[in-house]
């Protein structure tokens, strides 16, 4: 037995777009073991997203996928009836906008029974009072109540929380979360994410988080992969990635949040507007916006190699260890 | 929801009675004088005029015969045929039942069709669903009288298997009577209902919901049954209820091609005639028909969907 | 093939601006809304030209020839009093075209102007205005057409008033959501800013916005005017025989149709089937584009 849990090698997915297959995501690859949260970090149209499509099988019609997902030993892309059905229980998604995600003309207990009453066997009575059990641990106390009701009488963040709830339900082992806590307002991000990451941590439960959020990836994951125009281009453990940068779009990551643990208090973008990965130009798909760009880097695409305890995919990091997050702040 | 309803009948009440003085006082502009109808070309006595003013109150003011009319139809009392000196109303209720057949048989086959043909656009793509696009934007260019023009030609005449004309007697023979008439009068309808059905099961199929679904491992089918359909339904019920609610005046053309005795025709035949108790009885009747279905429609859509209830009772 | 082989190297793939992409006004409609422009382009030159193209005299009856099928000259052979049926039923095209054409004029004229009035004015005005239409909804195009026939001698003018205001609300409805979207965007604001004119921000800005709409909406109504029009004339409460015109031919061809004679019927019948697929058609492609403009 590896010690991966999940694990993806060279993914690569394609999806049709005004009328042609382009690429989305390309070559990734990354391990995810039991009990371990990995983040996964980008801004939108990085392929963060459908990486998390890719391991739970809801690409969009007309995608074209190669490379493996493997869940506990066995490739996602096989499963059918029986074995399908228990993949889909062991892993559960957690979705950006539990308002859009969740049925509006069912009730909230309809929602979160409908897994368990309709695959498990489990009776009407039996699914309801597991589900108000599993409200109160995401602190939603009047849950019988609760399950009688429409989506459109909670708020975004009841909603969430009671996402997360079934979520949980079926006892899962791997926990998909794709942005879960971007569609709330901000003072009950805090809220929902400390559930979250408290409910992970006592179940034992892997989870791949994406986010745009660096710092939030930081907090909760114990490894953090970024991603840019459908490839990972550094994948580390995440105070490693936050401090030491290894790649130049990290390093911009890291510095476009406002620092004021340092003397200077200085914002720095990244230039230019991301790619996605059939935006990307030849070469290393960063070569348009990066600082630090060389010939090589339009020349030829950067391998993900080992670095640091972690791995990286840019021809000058070597040579750059250690002096982006300076090149950040004053770029 | 209980606020909903009541507000929804009141808009009721105020529309029919707005409706019902937009038909009477459209018919008192109609030009003719009903004394020369009701004497049909003899020469009358003043005592006989005013005998006849006083027994149908022609001399009141029009605005004491507008409340005298509407409040005997609240009645059920629509008045003298002045052409027939029949009730209106007998003459309608003779003649209602084979209408209401006639758009219960249609509004079934709308459904049916409808509903399925959109249902197999919707999930299938491919041949299949550009074979339903394909038939439904011909038939829904397919007005009910060519409809009926091209049924009896093919279907009457040369195969015989249905009879031509007429409304029969017994269930069965009434039923082979109203089969054609019934096809004519929803071809176009059934492609209006397939459309929406089609891009409502499309909409909804695309939904990230379905998709929570499909990640929660629901078998397909039961999320087609419990989300897509369901979801679906709303749109289809408003249109199948718009649908249902314009048939009573469309079936006029219907019948008239079939000679059908029903109200419809029974309209046109008094609006050539200028039977004006006739054609305000029966254009009420049929206003207040598309009135009460449409509310009905309302409701039902309050029913299935849990967000509108709210949003009136919150108001 | 020899003639013209090319060398690969010099045709590469074709650049997307020289792909052709249809007539001007159309873009975007597809093969099928190119078709269905040019079904309604031979529709608009037979009702203005019908009468000169028509091989015989529509009107001339001959009933030694009553029911007689196609013949030499005579493509569609003749109807119950011997008129060459070819000639009437492009004859025919005029009143069967001019009538839904003044409809659709007419409501989307006074339907537009009662949308951007009521979305622009708002308030008390908005209410009781919609409120009327509301009640004006509640009567089908039929039954409206009735009530006027009754009023007014039946005729295609009185037909087409009828319809006209039948359609009115339906029109002023869907372009009021519209016209209400459109005002709430900031450009209009800016040009409110500026001190313009409501009026002229109505007809310069708002209206001009809300065209691609109203053109789609106009070629929808095309279709369900053409029925209703046809439909009316079959009852006889509009255009009259003897005159042609094809609602009255598929009513006047019902005779023939018992005897086993479709012919008048069904070519009438098959004309406005025709019309009516290609206006759909065109409408609803012109619908797409404008949603996908606006939105």
């Amino acid at each position: 037995m590896s010690d991966a849990f999940l694990e993806l090698q060279q993914v690569t997915v394609r999806l049709p777009i005004s009328g042609e297959l382009r690429t989305v995501l390309h070559d990734v690859s990354f391990r995810i073991a039991p009990g371990e949260a990995v983040g996964l970090v980008g801004e939108s149209g990085s392929g963060k997203s459908m990486t998390a499509r890719a391991v739970a099988r809801l690409l969009p019609p007309g995608a074209e996928s190669s490379g493996t997902v493997l869940f506990a030993g066995n490739d996602v892309a096989a499963l059918k009836g029986a074995a399908l059905r228990a993949f889909r229980a062991e892993v559960a998604v957690v979705f950006q906008d539990p308002r859009a995600h969740i049925n509006p003309v069912r009730t909230i207990g309809d929602f979160m029974t409908e897994a368990l009453r309709t695959n498990h066997d489990v009776s009407r009575a039996d699914a309801a009072a597991k589900a108000v059990s599993l409200l109160a641990e995401v602190g939603i106390a009047d849950g019988q109540r609760r399950l009688e009701q429409h989506p459109h009488e909670l708020s975004g963040g009841l909603l969430q929380r009671v996402m997360i709830a079934t979520a949980l339900l079926t006892e899962p082992k791997l926990l998909l979360a794709d942005e879960p806590t971007t569609a709330l307002d901000v003072t009950t991000q805090s809220d929902v994410m400390a559930i979250l990451d408290e409910l992970r941590r006592e179940r034992g439960m892997s989870m791949l988080f994406i986010t745009h959020d660096l710092e939030l990836a930081g907090a909760v994951c114990d490894r953090t992969a970024v991603m840019y125009a459908g490839q990972l281009v550094e994948e580390r453990t995440s105070s490693a990635l936050h401090d030491d940068p290894l790649h130049p779009y990290t390093a911009g990551l890291v510095g476009a949040r406002p620092r004021i643990d340092g003397d200077v208090v200085r914002l720095s973008a990244i230039p230019g507007r991301p790619r996605s990965a059939f935006e990307a130009p030849a070469g290393c798909a960063f070569n348009d916006r990066c600082v630090h760009v060389v010939d090589d880097c339009v020349a030829s695409r950067p391998a993900l190699e080992p670095l640091d305890g972690g791995s990286v995919r840019c021809h000058r990091a070597v040579e750059l260890r250690g002096r982006l997050q300076e090149g950040a702040a004053h770029g | 929801m209980l606020k909903f309803v009541v507000r929804r009948l009141m808009m009721l009440v105020v529309t029919l009675f707005v409706a019902s003085f937009a038909i009477y006082s459209a018919m008192y502009l109609a030009p003719g004088n009903p004394i020369a109808a009701l004497l049909g070309g003899r020469t009358p006595t003043p005592e006989a005029i005013a005998v006849l003013e006083e027994r149908y109150h022609l001399n009141d003011p029009f605005i004491v015969r507008y409340l005298r009319w509407v409040g005997g139809a609240l009645r059920g009392d629509f008045g003298v045929s002045i052409q027939l000196r029949q009730e209106v109303s007998t003459l309608i209720s003779q003649r209602i039942g084979t209408t209401v057949q006639l758009v219960l048989y249609a509004s079934l086959i709308i459904v049916v069709v409808g509903v399925a043909l959109g249902i197999v656009g919707g999930l299938r793509k491919g041949v299949l669903d550009n074979v339903v696009i394909v038939a439904t934007t011909v038939s829904a260019a397919v007005p009910s009288f060519v409809a009926s023009i091209i049924l009896l030609s093919v279907f009457a005449v040369n195969l015989g298997w249905f009879p031509a004309l007429g409304t029969g007697e017994g269930f069965v023979d009434q039923l082979r009577h109203l089969t054609l008439p019934a096809v004519a009068l929803a071809f176009s309808s059934i492609a209006l209902v397939a459309r929406i059905t089609r891009s409502a099961v499309r909409e909804e199929l695309s939904r990230e919901h379905v998709q929570t679904a499909v990640s929660r491992g629901i078998p397909y089918r039961t999320v087609v049954r419990r989300h897509v359909m369901r979801n679906a339904a709303i749109p289809i019920t408003t249109v199948v209820g718009i649908t249902v609610a314009s048939l009573f005046a469309a079936s006029a053309v219907v019948e008239r091609a079939f000679s059908l005795n029903g109200i419809g025709a029974y309209l046109i035949q008094a609006a050539l005639s200028k039977d004006i108790a006739v054609v305000q009885g029966i254009s009420l009747v049929i206003v207040a028909i598309f009135v009460v279905v449409n509310a009905i429609v309302d409701f039902l859509y309050a029913v299935l969907d849990p967000r509108v209830s709210l949003g009136a009772s919150a108001a | 093939m020899s003639a013209i082989e090319l060398d690969p190297t010099v045709v590469g793939p074709v650049p997307a601006t020289r792909r052709w992409r249809g007539v001007p006004g159309l873009r975007g409609t597809g093969v099928a809304g190119h078709l269905s422009a040019l079904v309604l382009a031979i529709a608009g030159v037979v009702a203005v030209f019908g009468q000169w193209l028509a091989p015989h005299d529509p009107d001339l009856t001959n009933l030694s020839y009553a029911f007689v099928g196609p013949i030499e000259g005579h493509p569609l052979g003749f109807d119950s009093q011997g008129r060459d049926l070819l000639s009437r039923i492009l004859a025919g095209a005029r009143s069967s075209l001019l009538g839904p054409t003044a409809v659709v004029t007419l409501a989307m004229i006074v339907g537009t102007f009662l949308a951007v009035a009521t979305a622009w004015k708002g308030g008390r005005f908005d209410r009781w205005v919609s409120a009327g239409l509301d009640v004006l909804f509640a009567f089908p195009a039929i039954v409206l057409a009735i009530i006027v026939s009754v009023i007014v001698e039946p005729s295609l003018m009185s037909a087409t008033i009828a319809l006209s205001i039948a359609y009115t609300p339906y029109i002023a409805r869907v372009l009021r959501s519209a016209a209400l979207r459109e005002r709430a965007r900031d450009y209009i604001a800016a040009l409110e800013v500026q001190g313009l004119r409501a009026w002229i921000i109505c007809v310069r800005h708002l209206g001009r916005n809300l065209l691609p709409l109203i053109v789609a909406q106009g070629a929808v109504l095309f279709g369900y005017a053409m029925v209703d029009l046809a439909a009316i004339s079959f009852l006889g409460l509009g255009v009259r025989p003897p005159q042609a015109d094809w609602g009255v031919m598929v009513s006047t061809g019902q005779s023939g149709v018992l005897q086993g004679y479709p012919l008048e019927s069904l070519s009438a019948g098959v004309c406005i089937i025709a019309v009516v697929i290609a206006v759909n058609i065109l409408g609803e492609r012109l619908t797409e584009r404008a949603n996908s403009v606006t939105r």
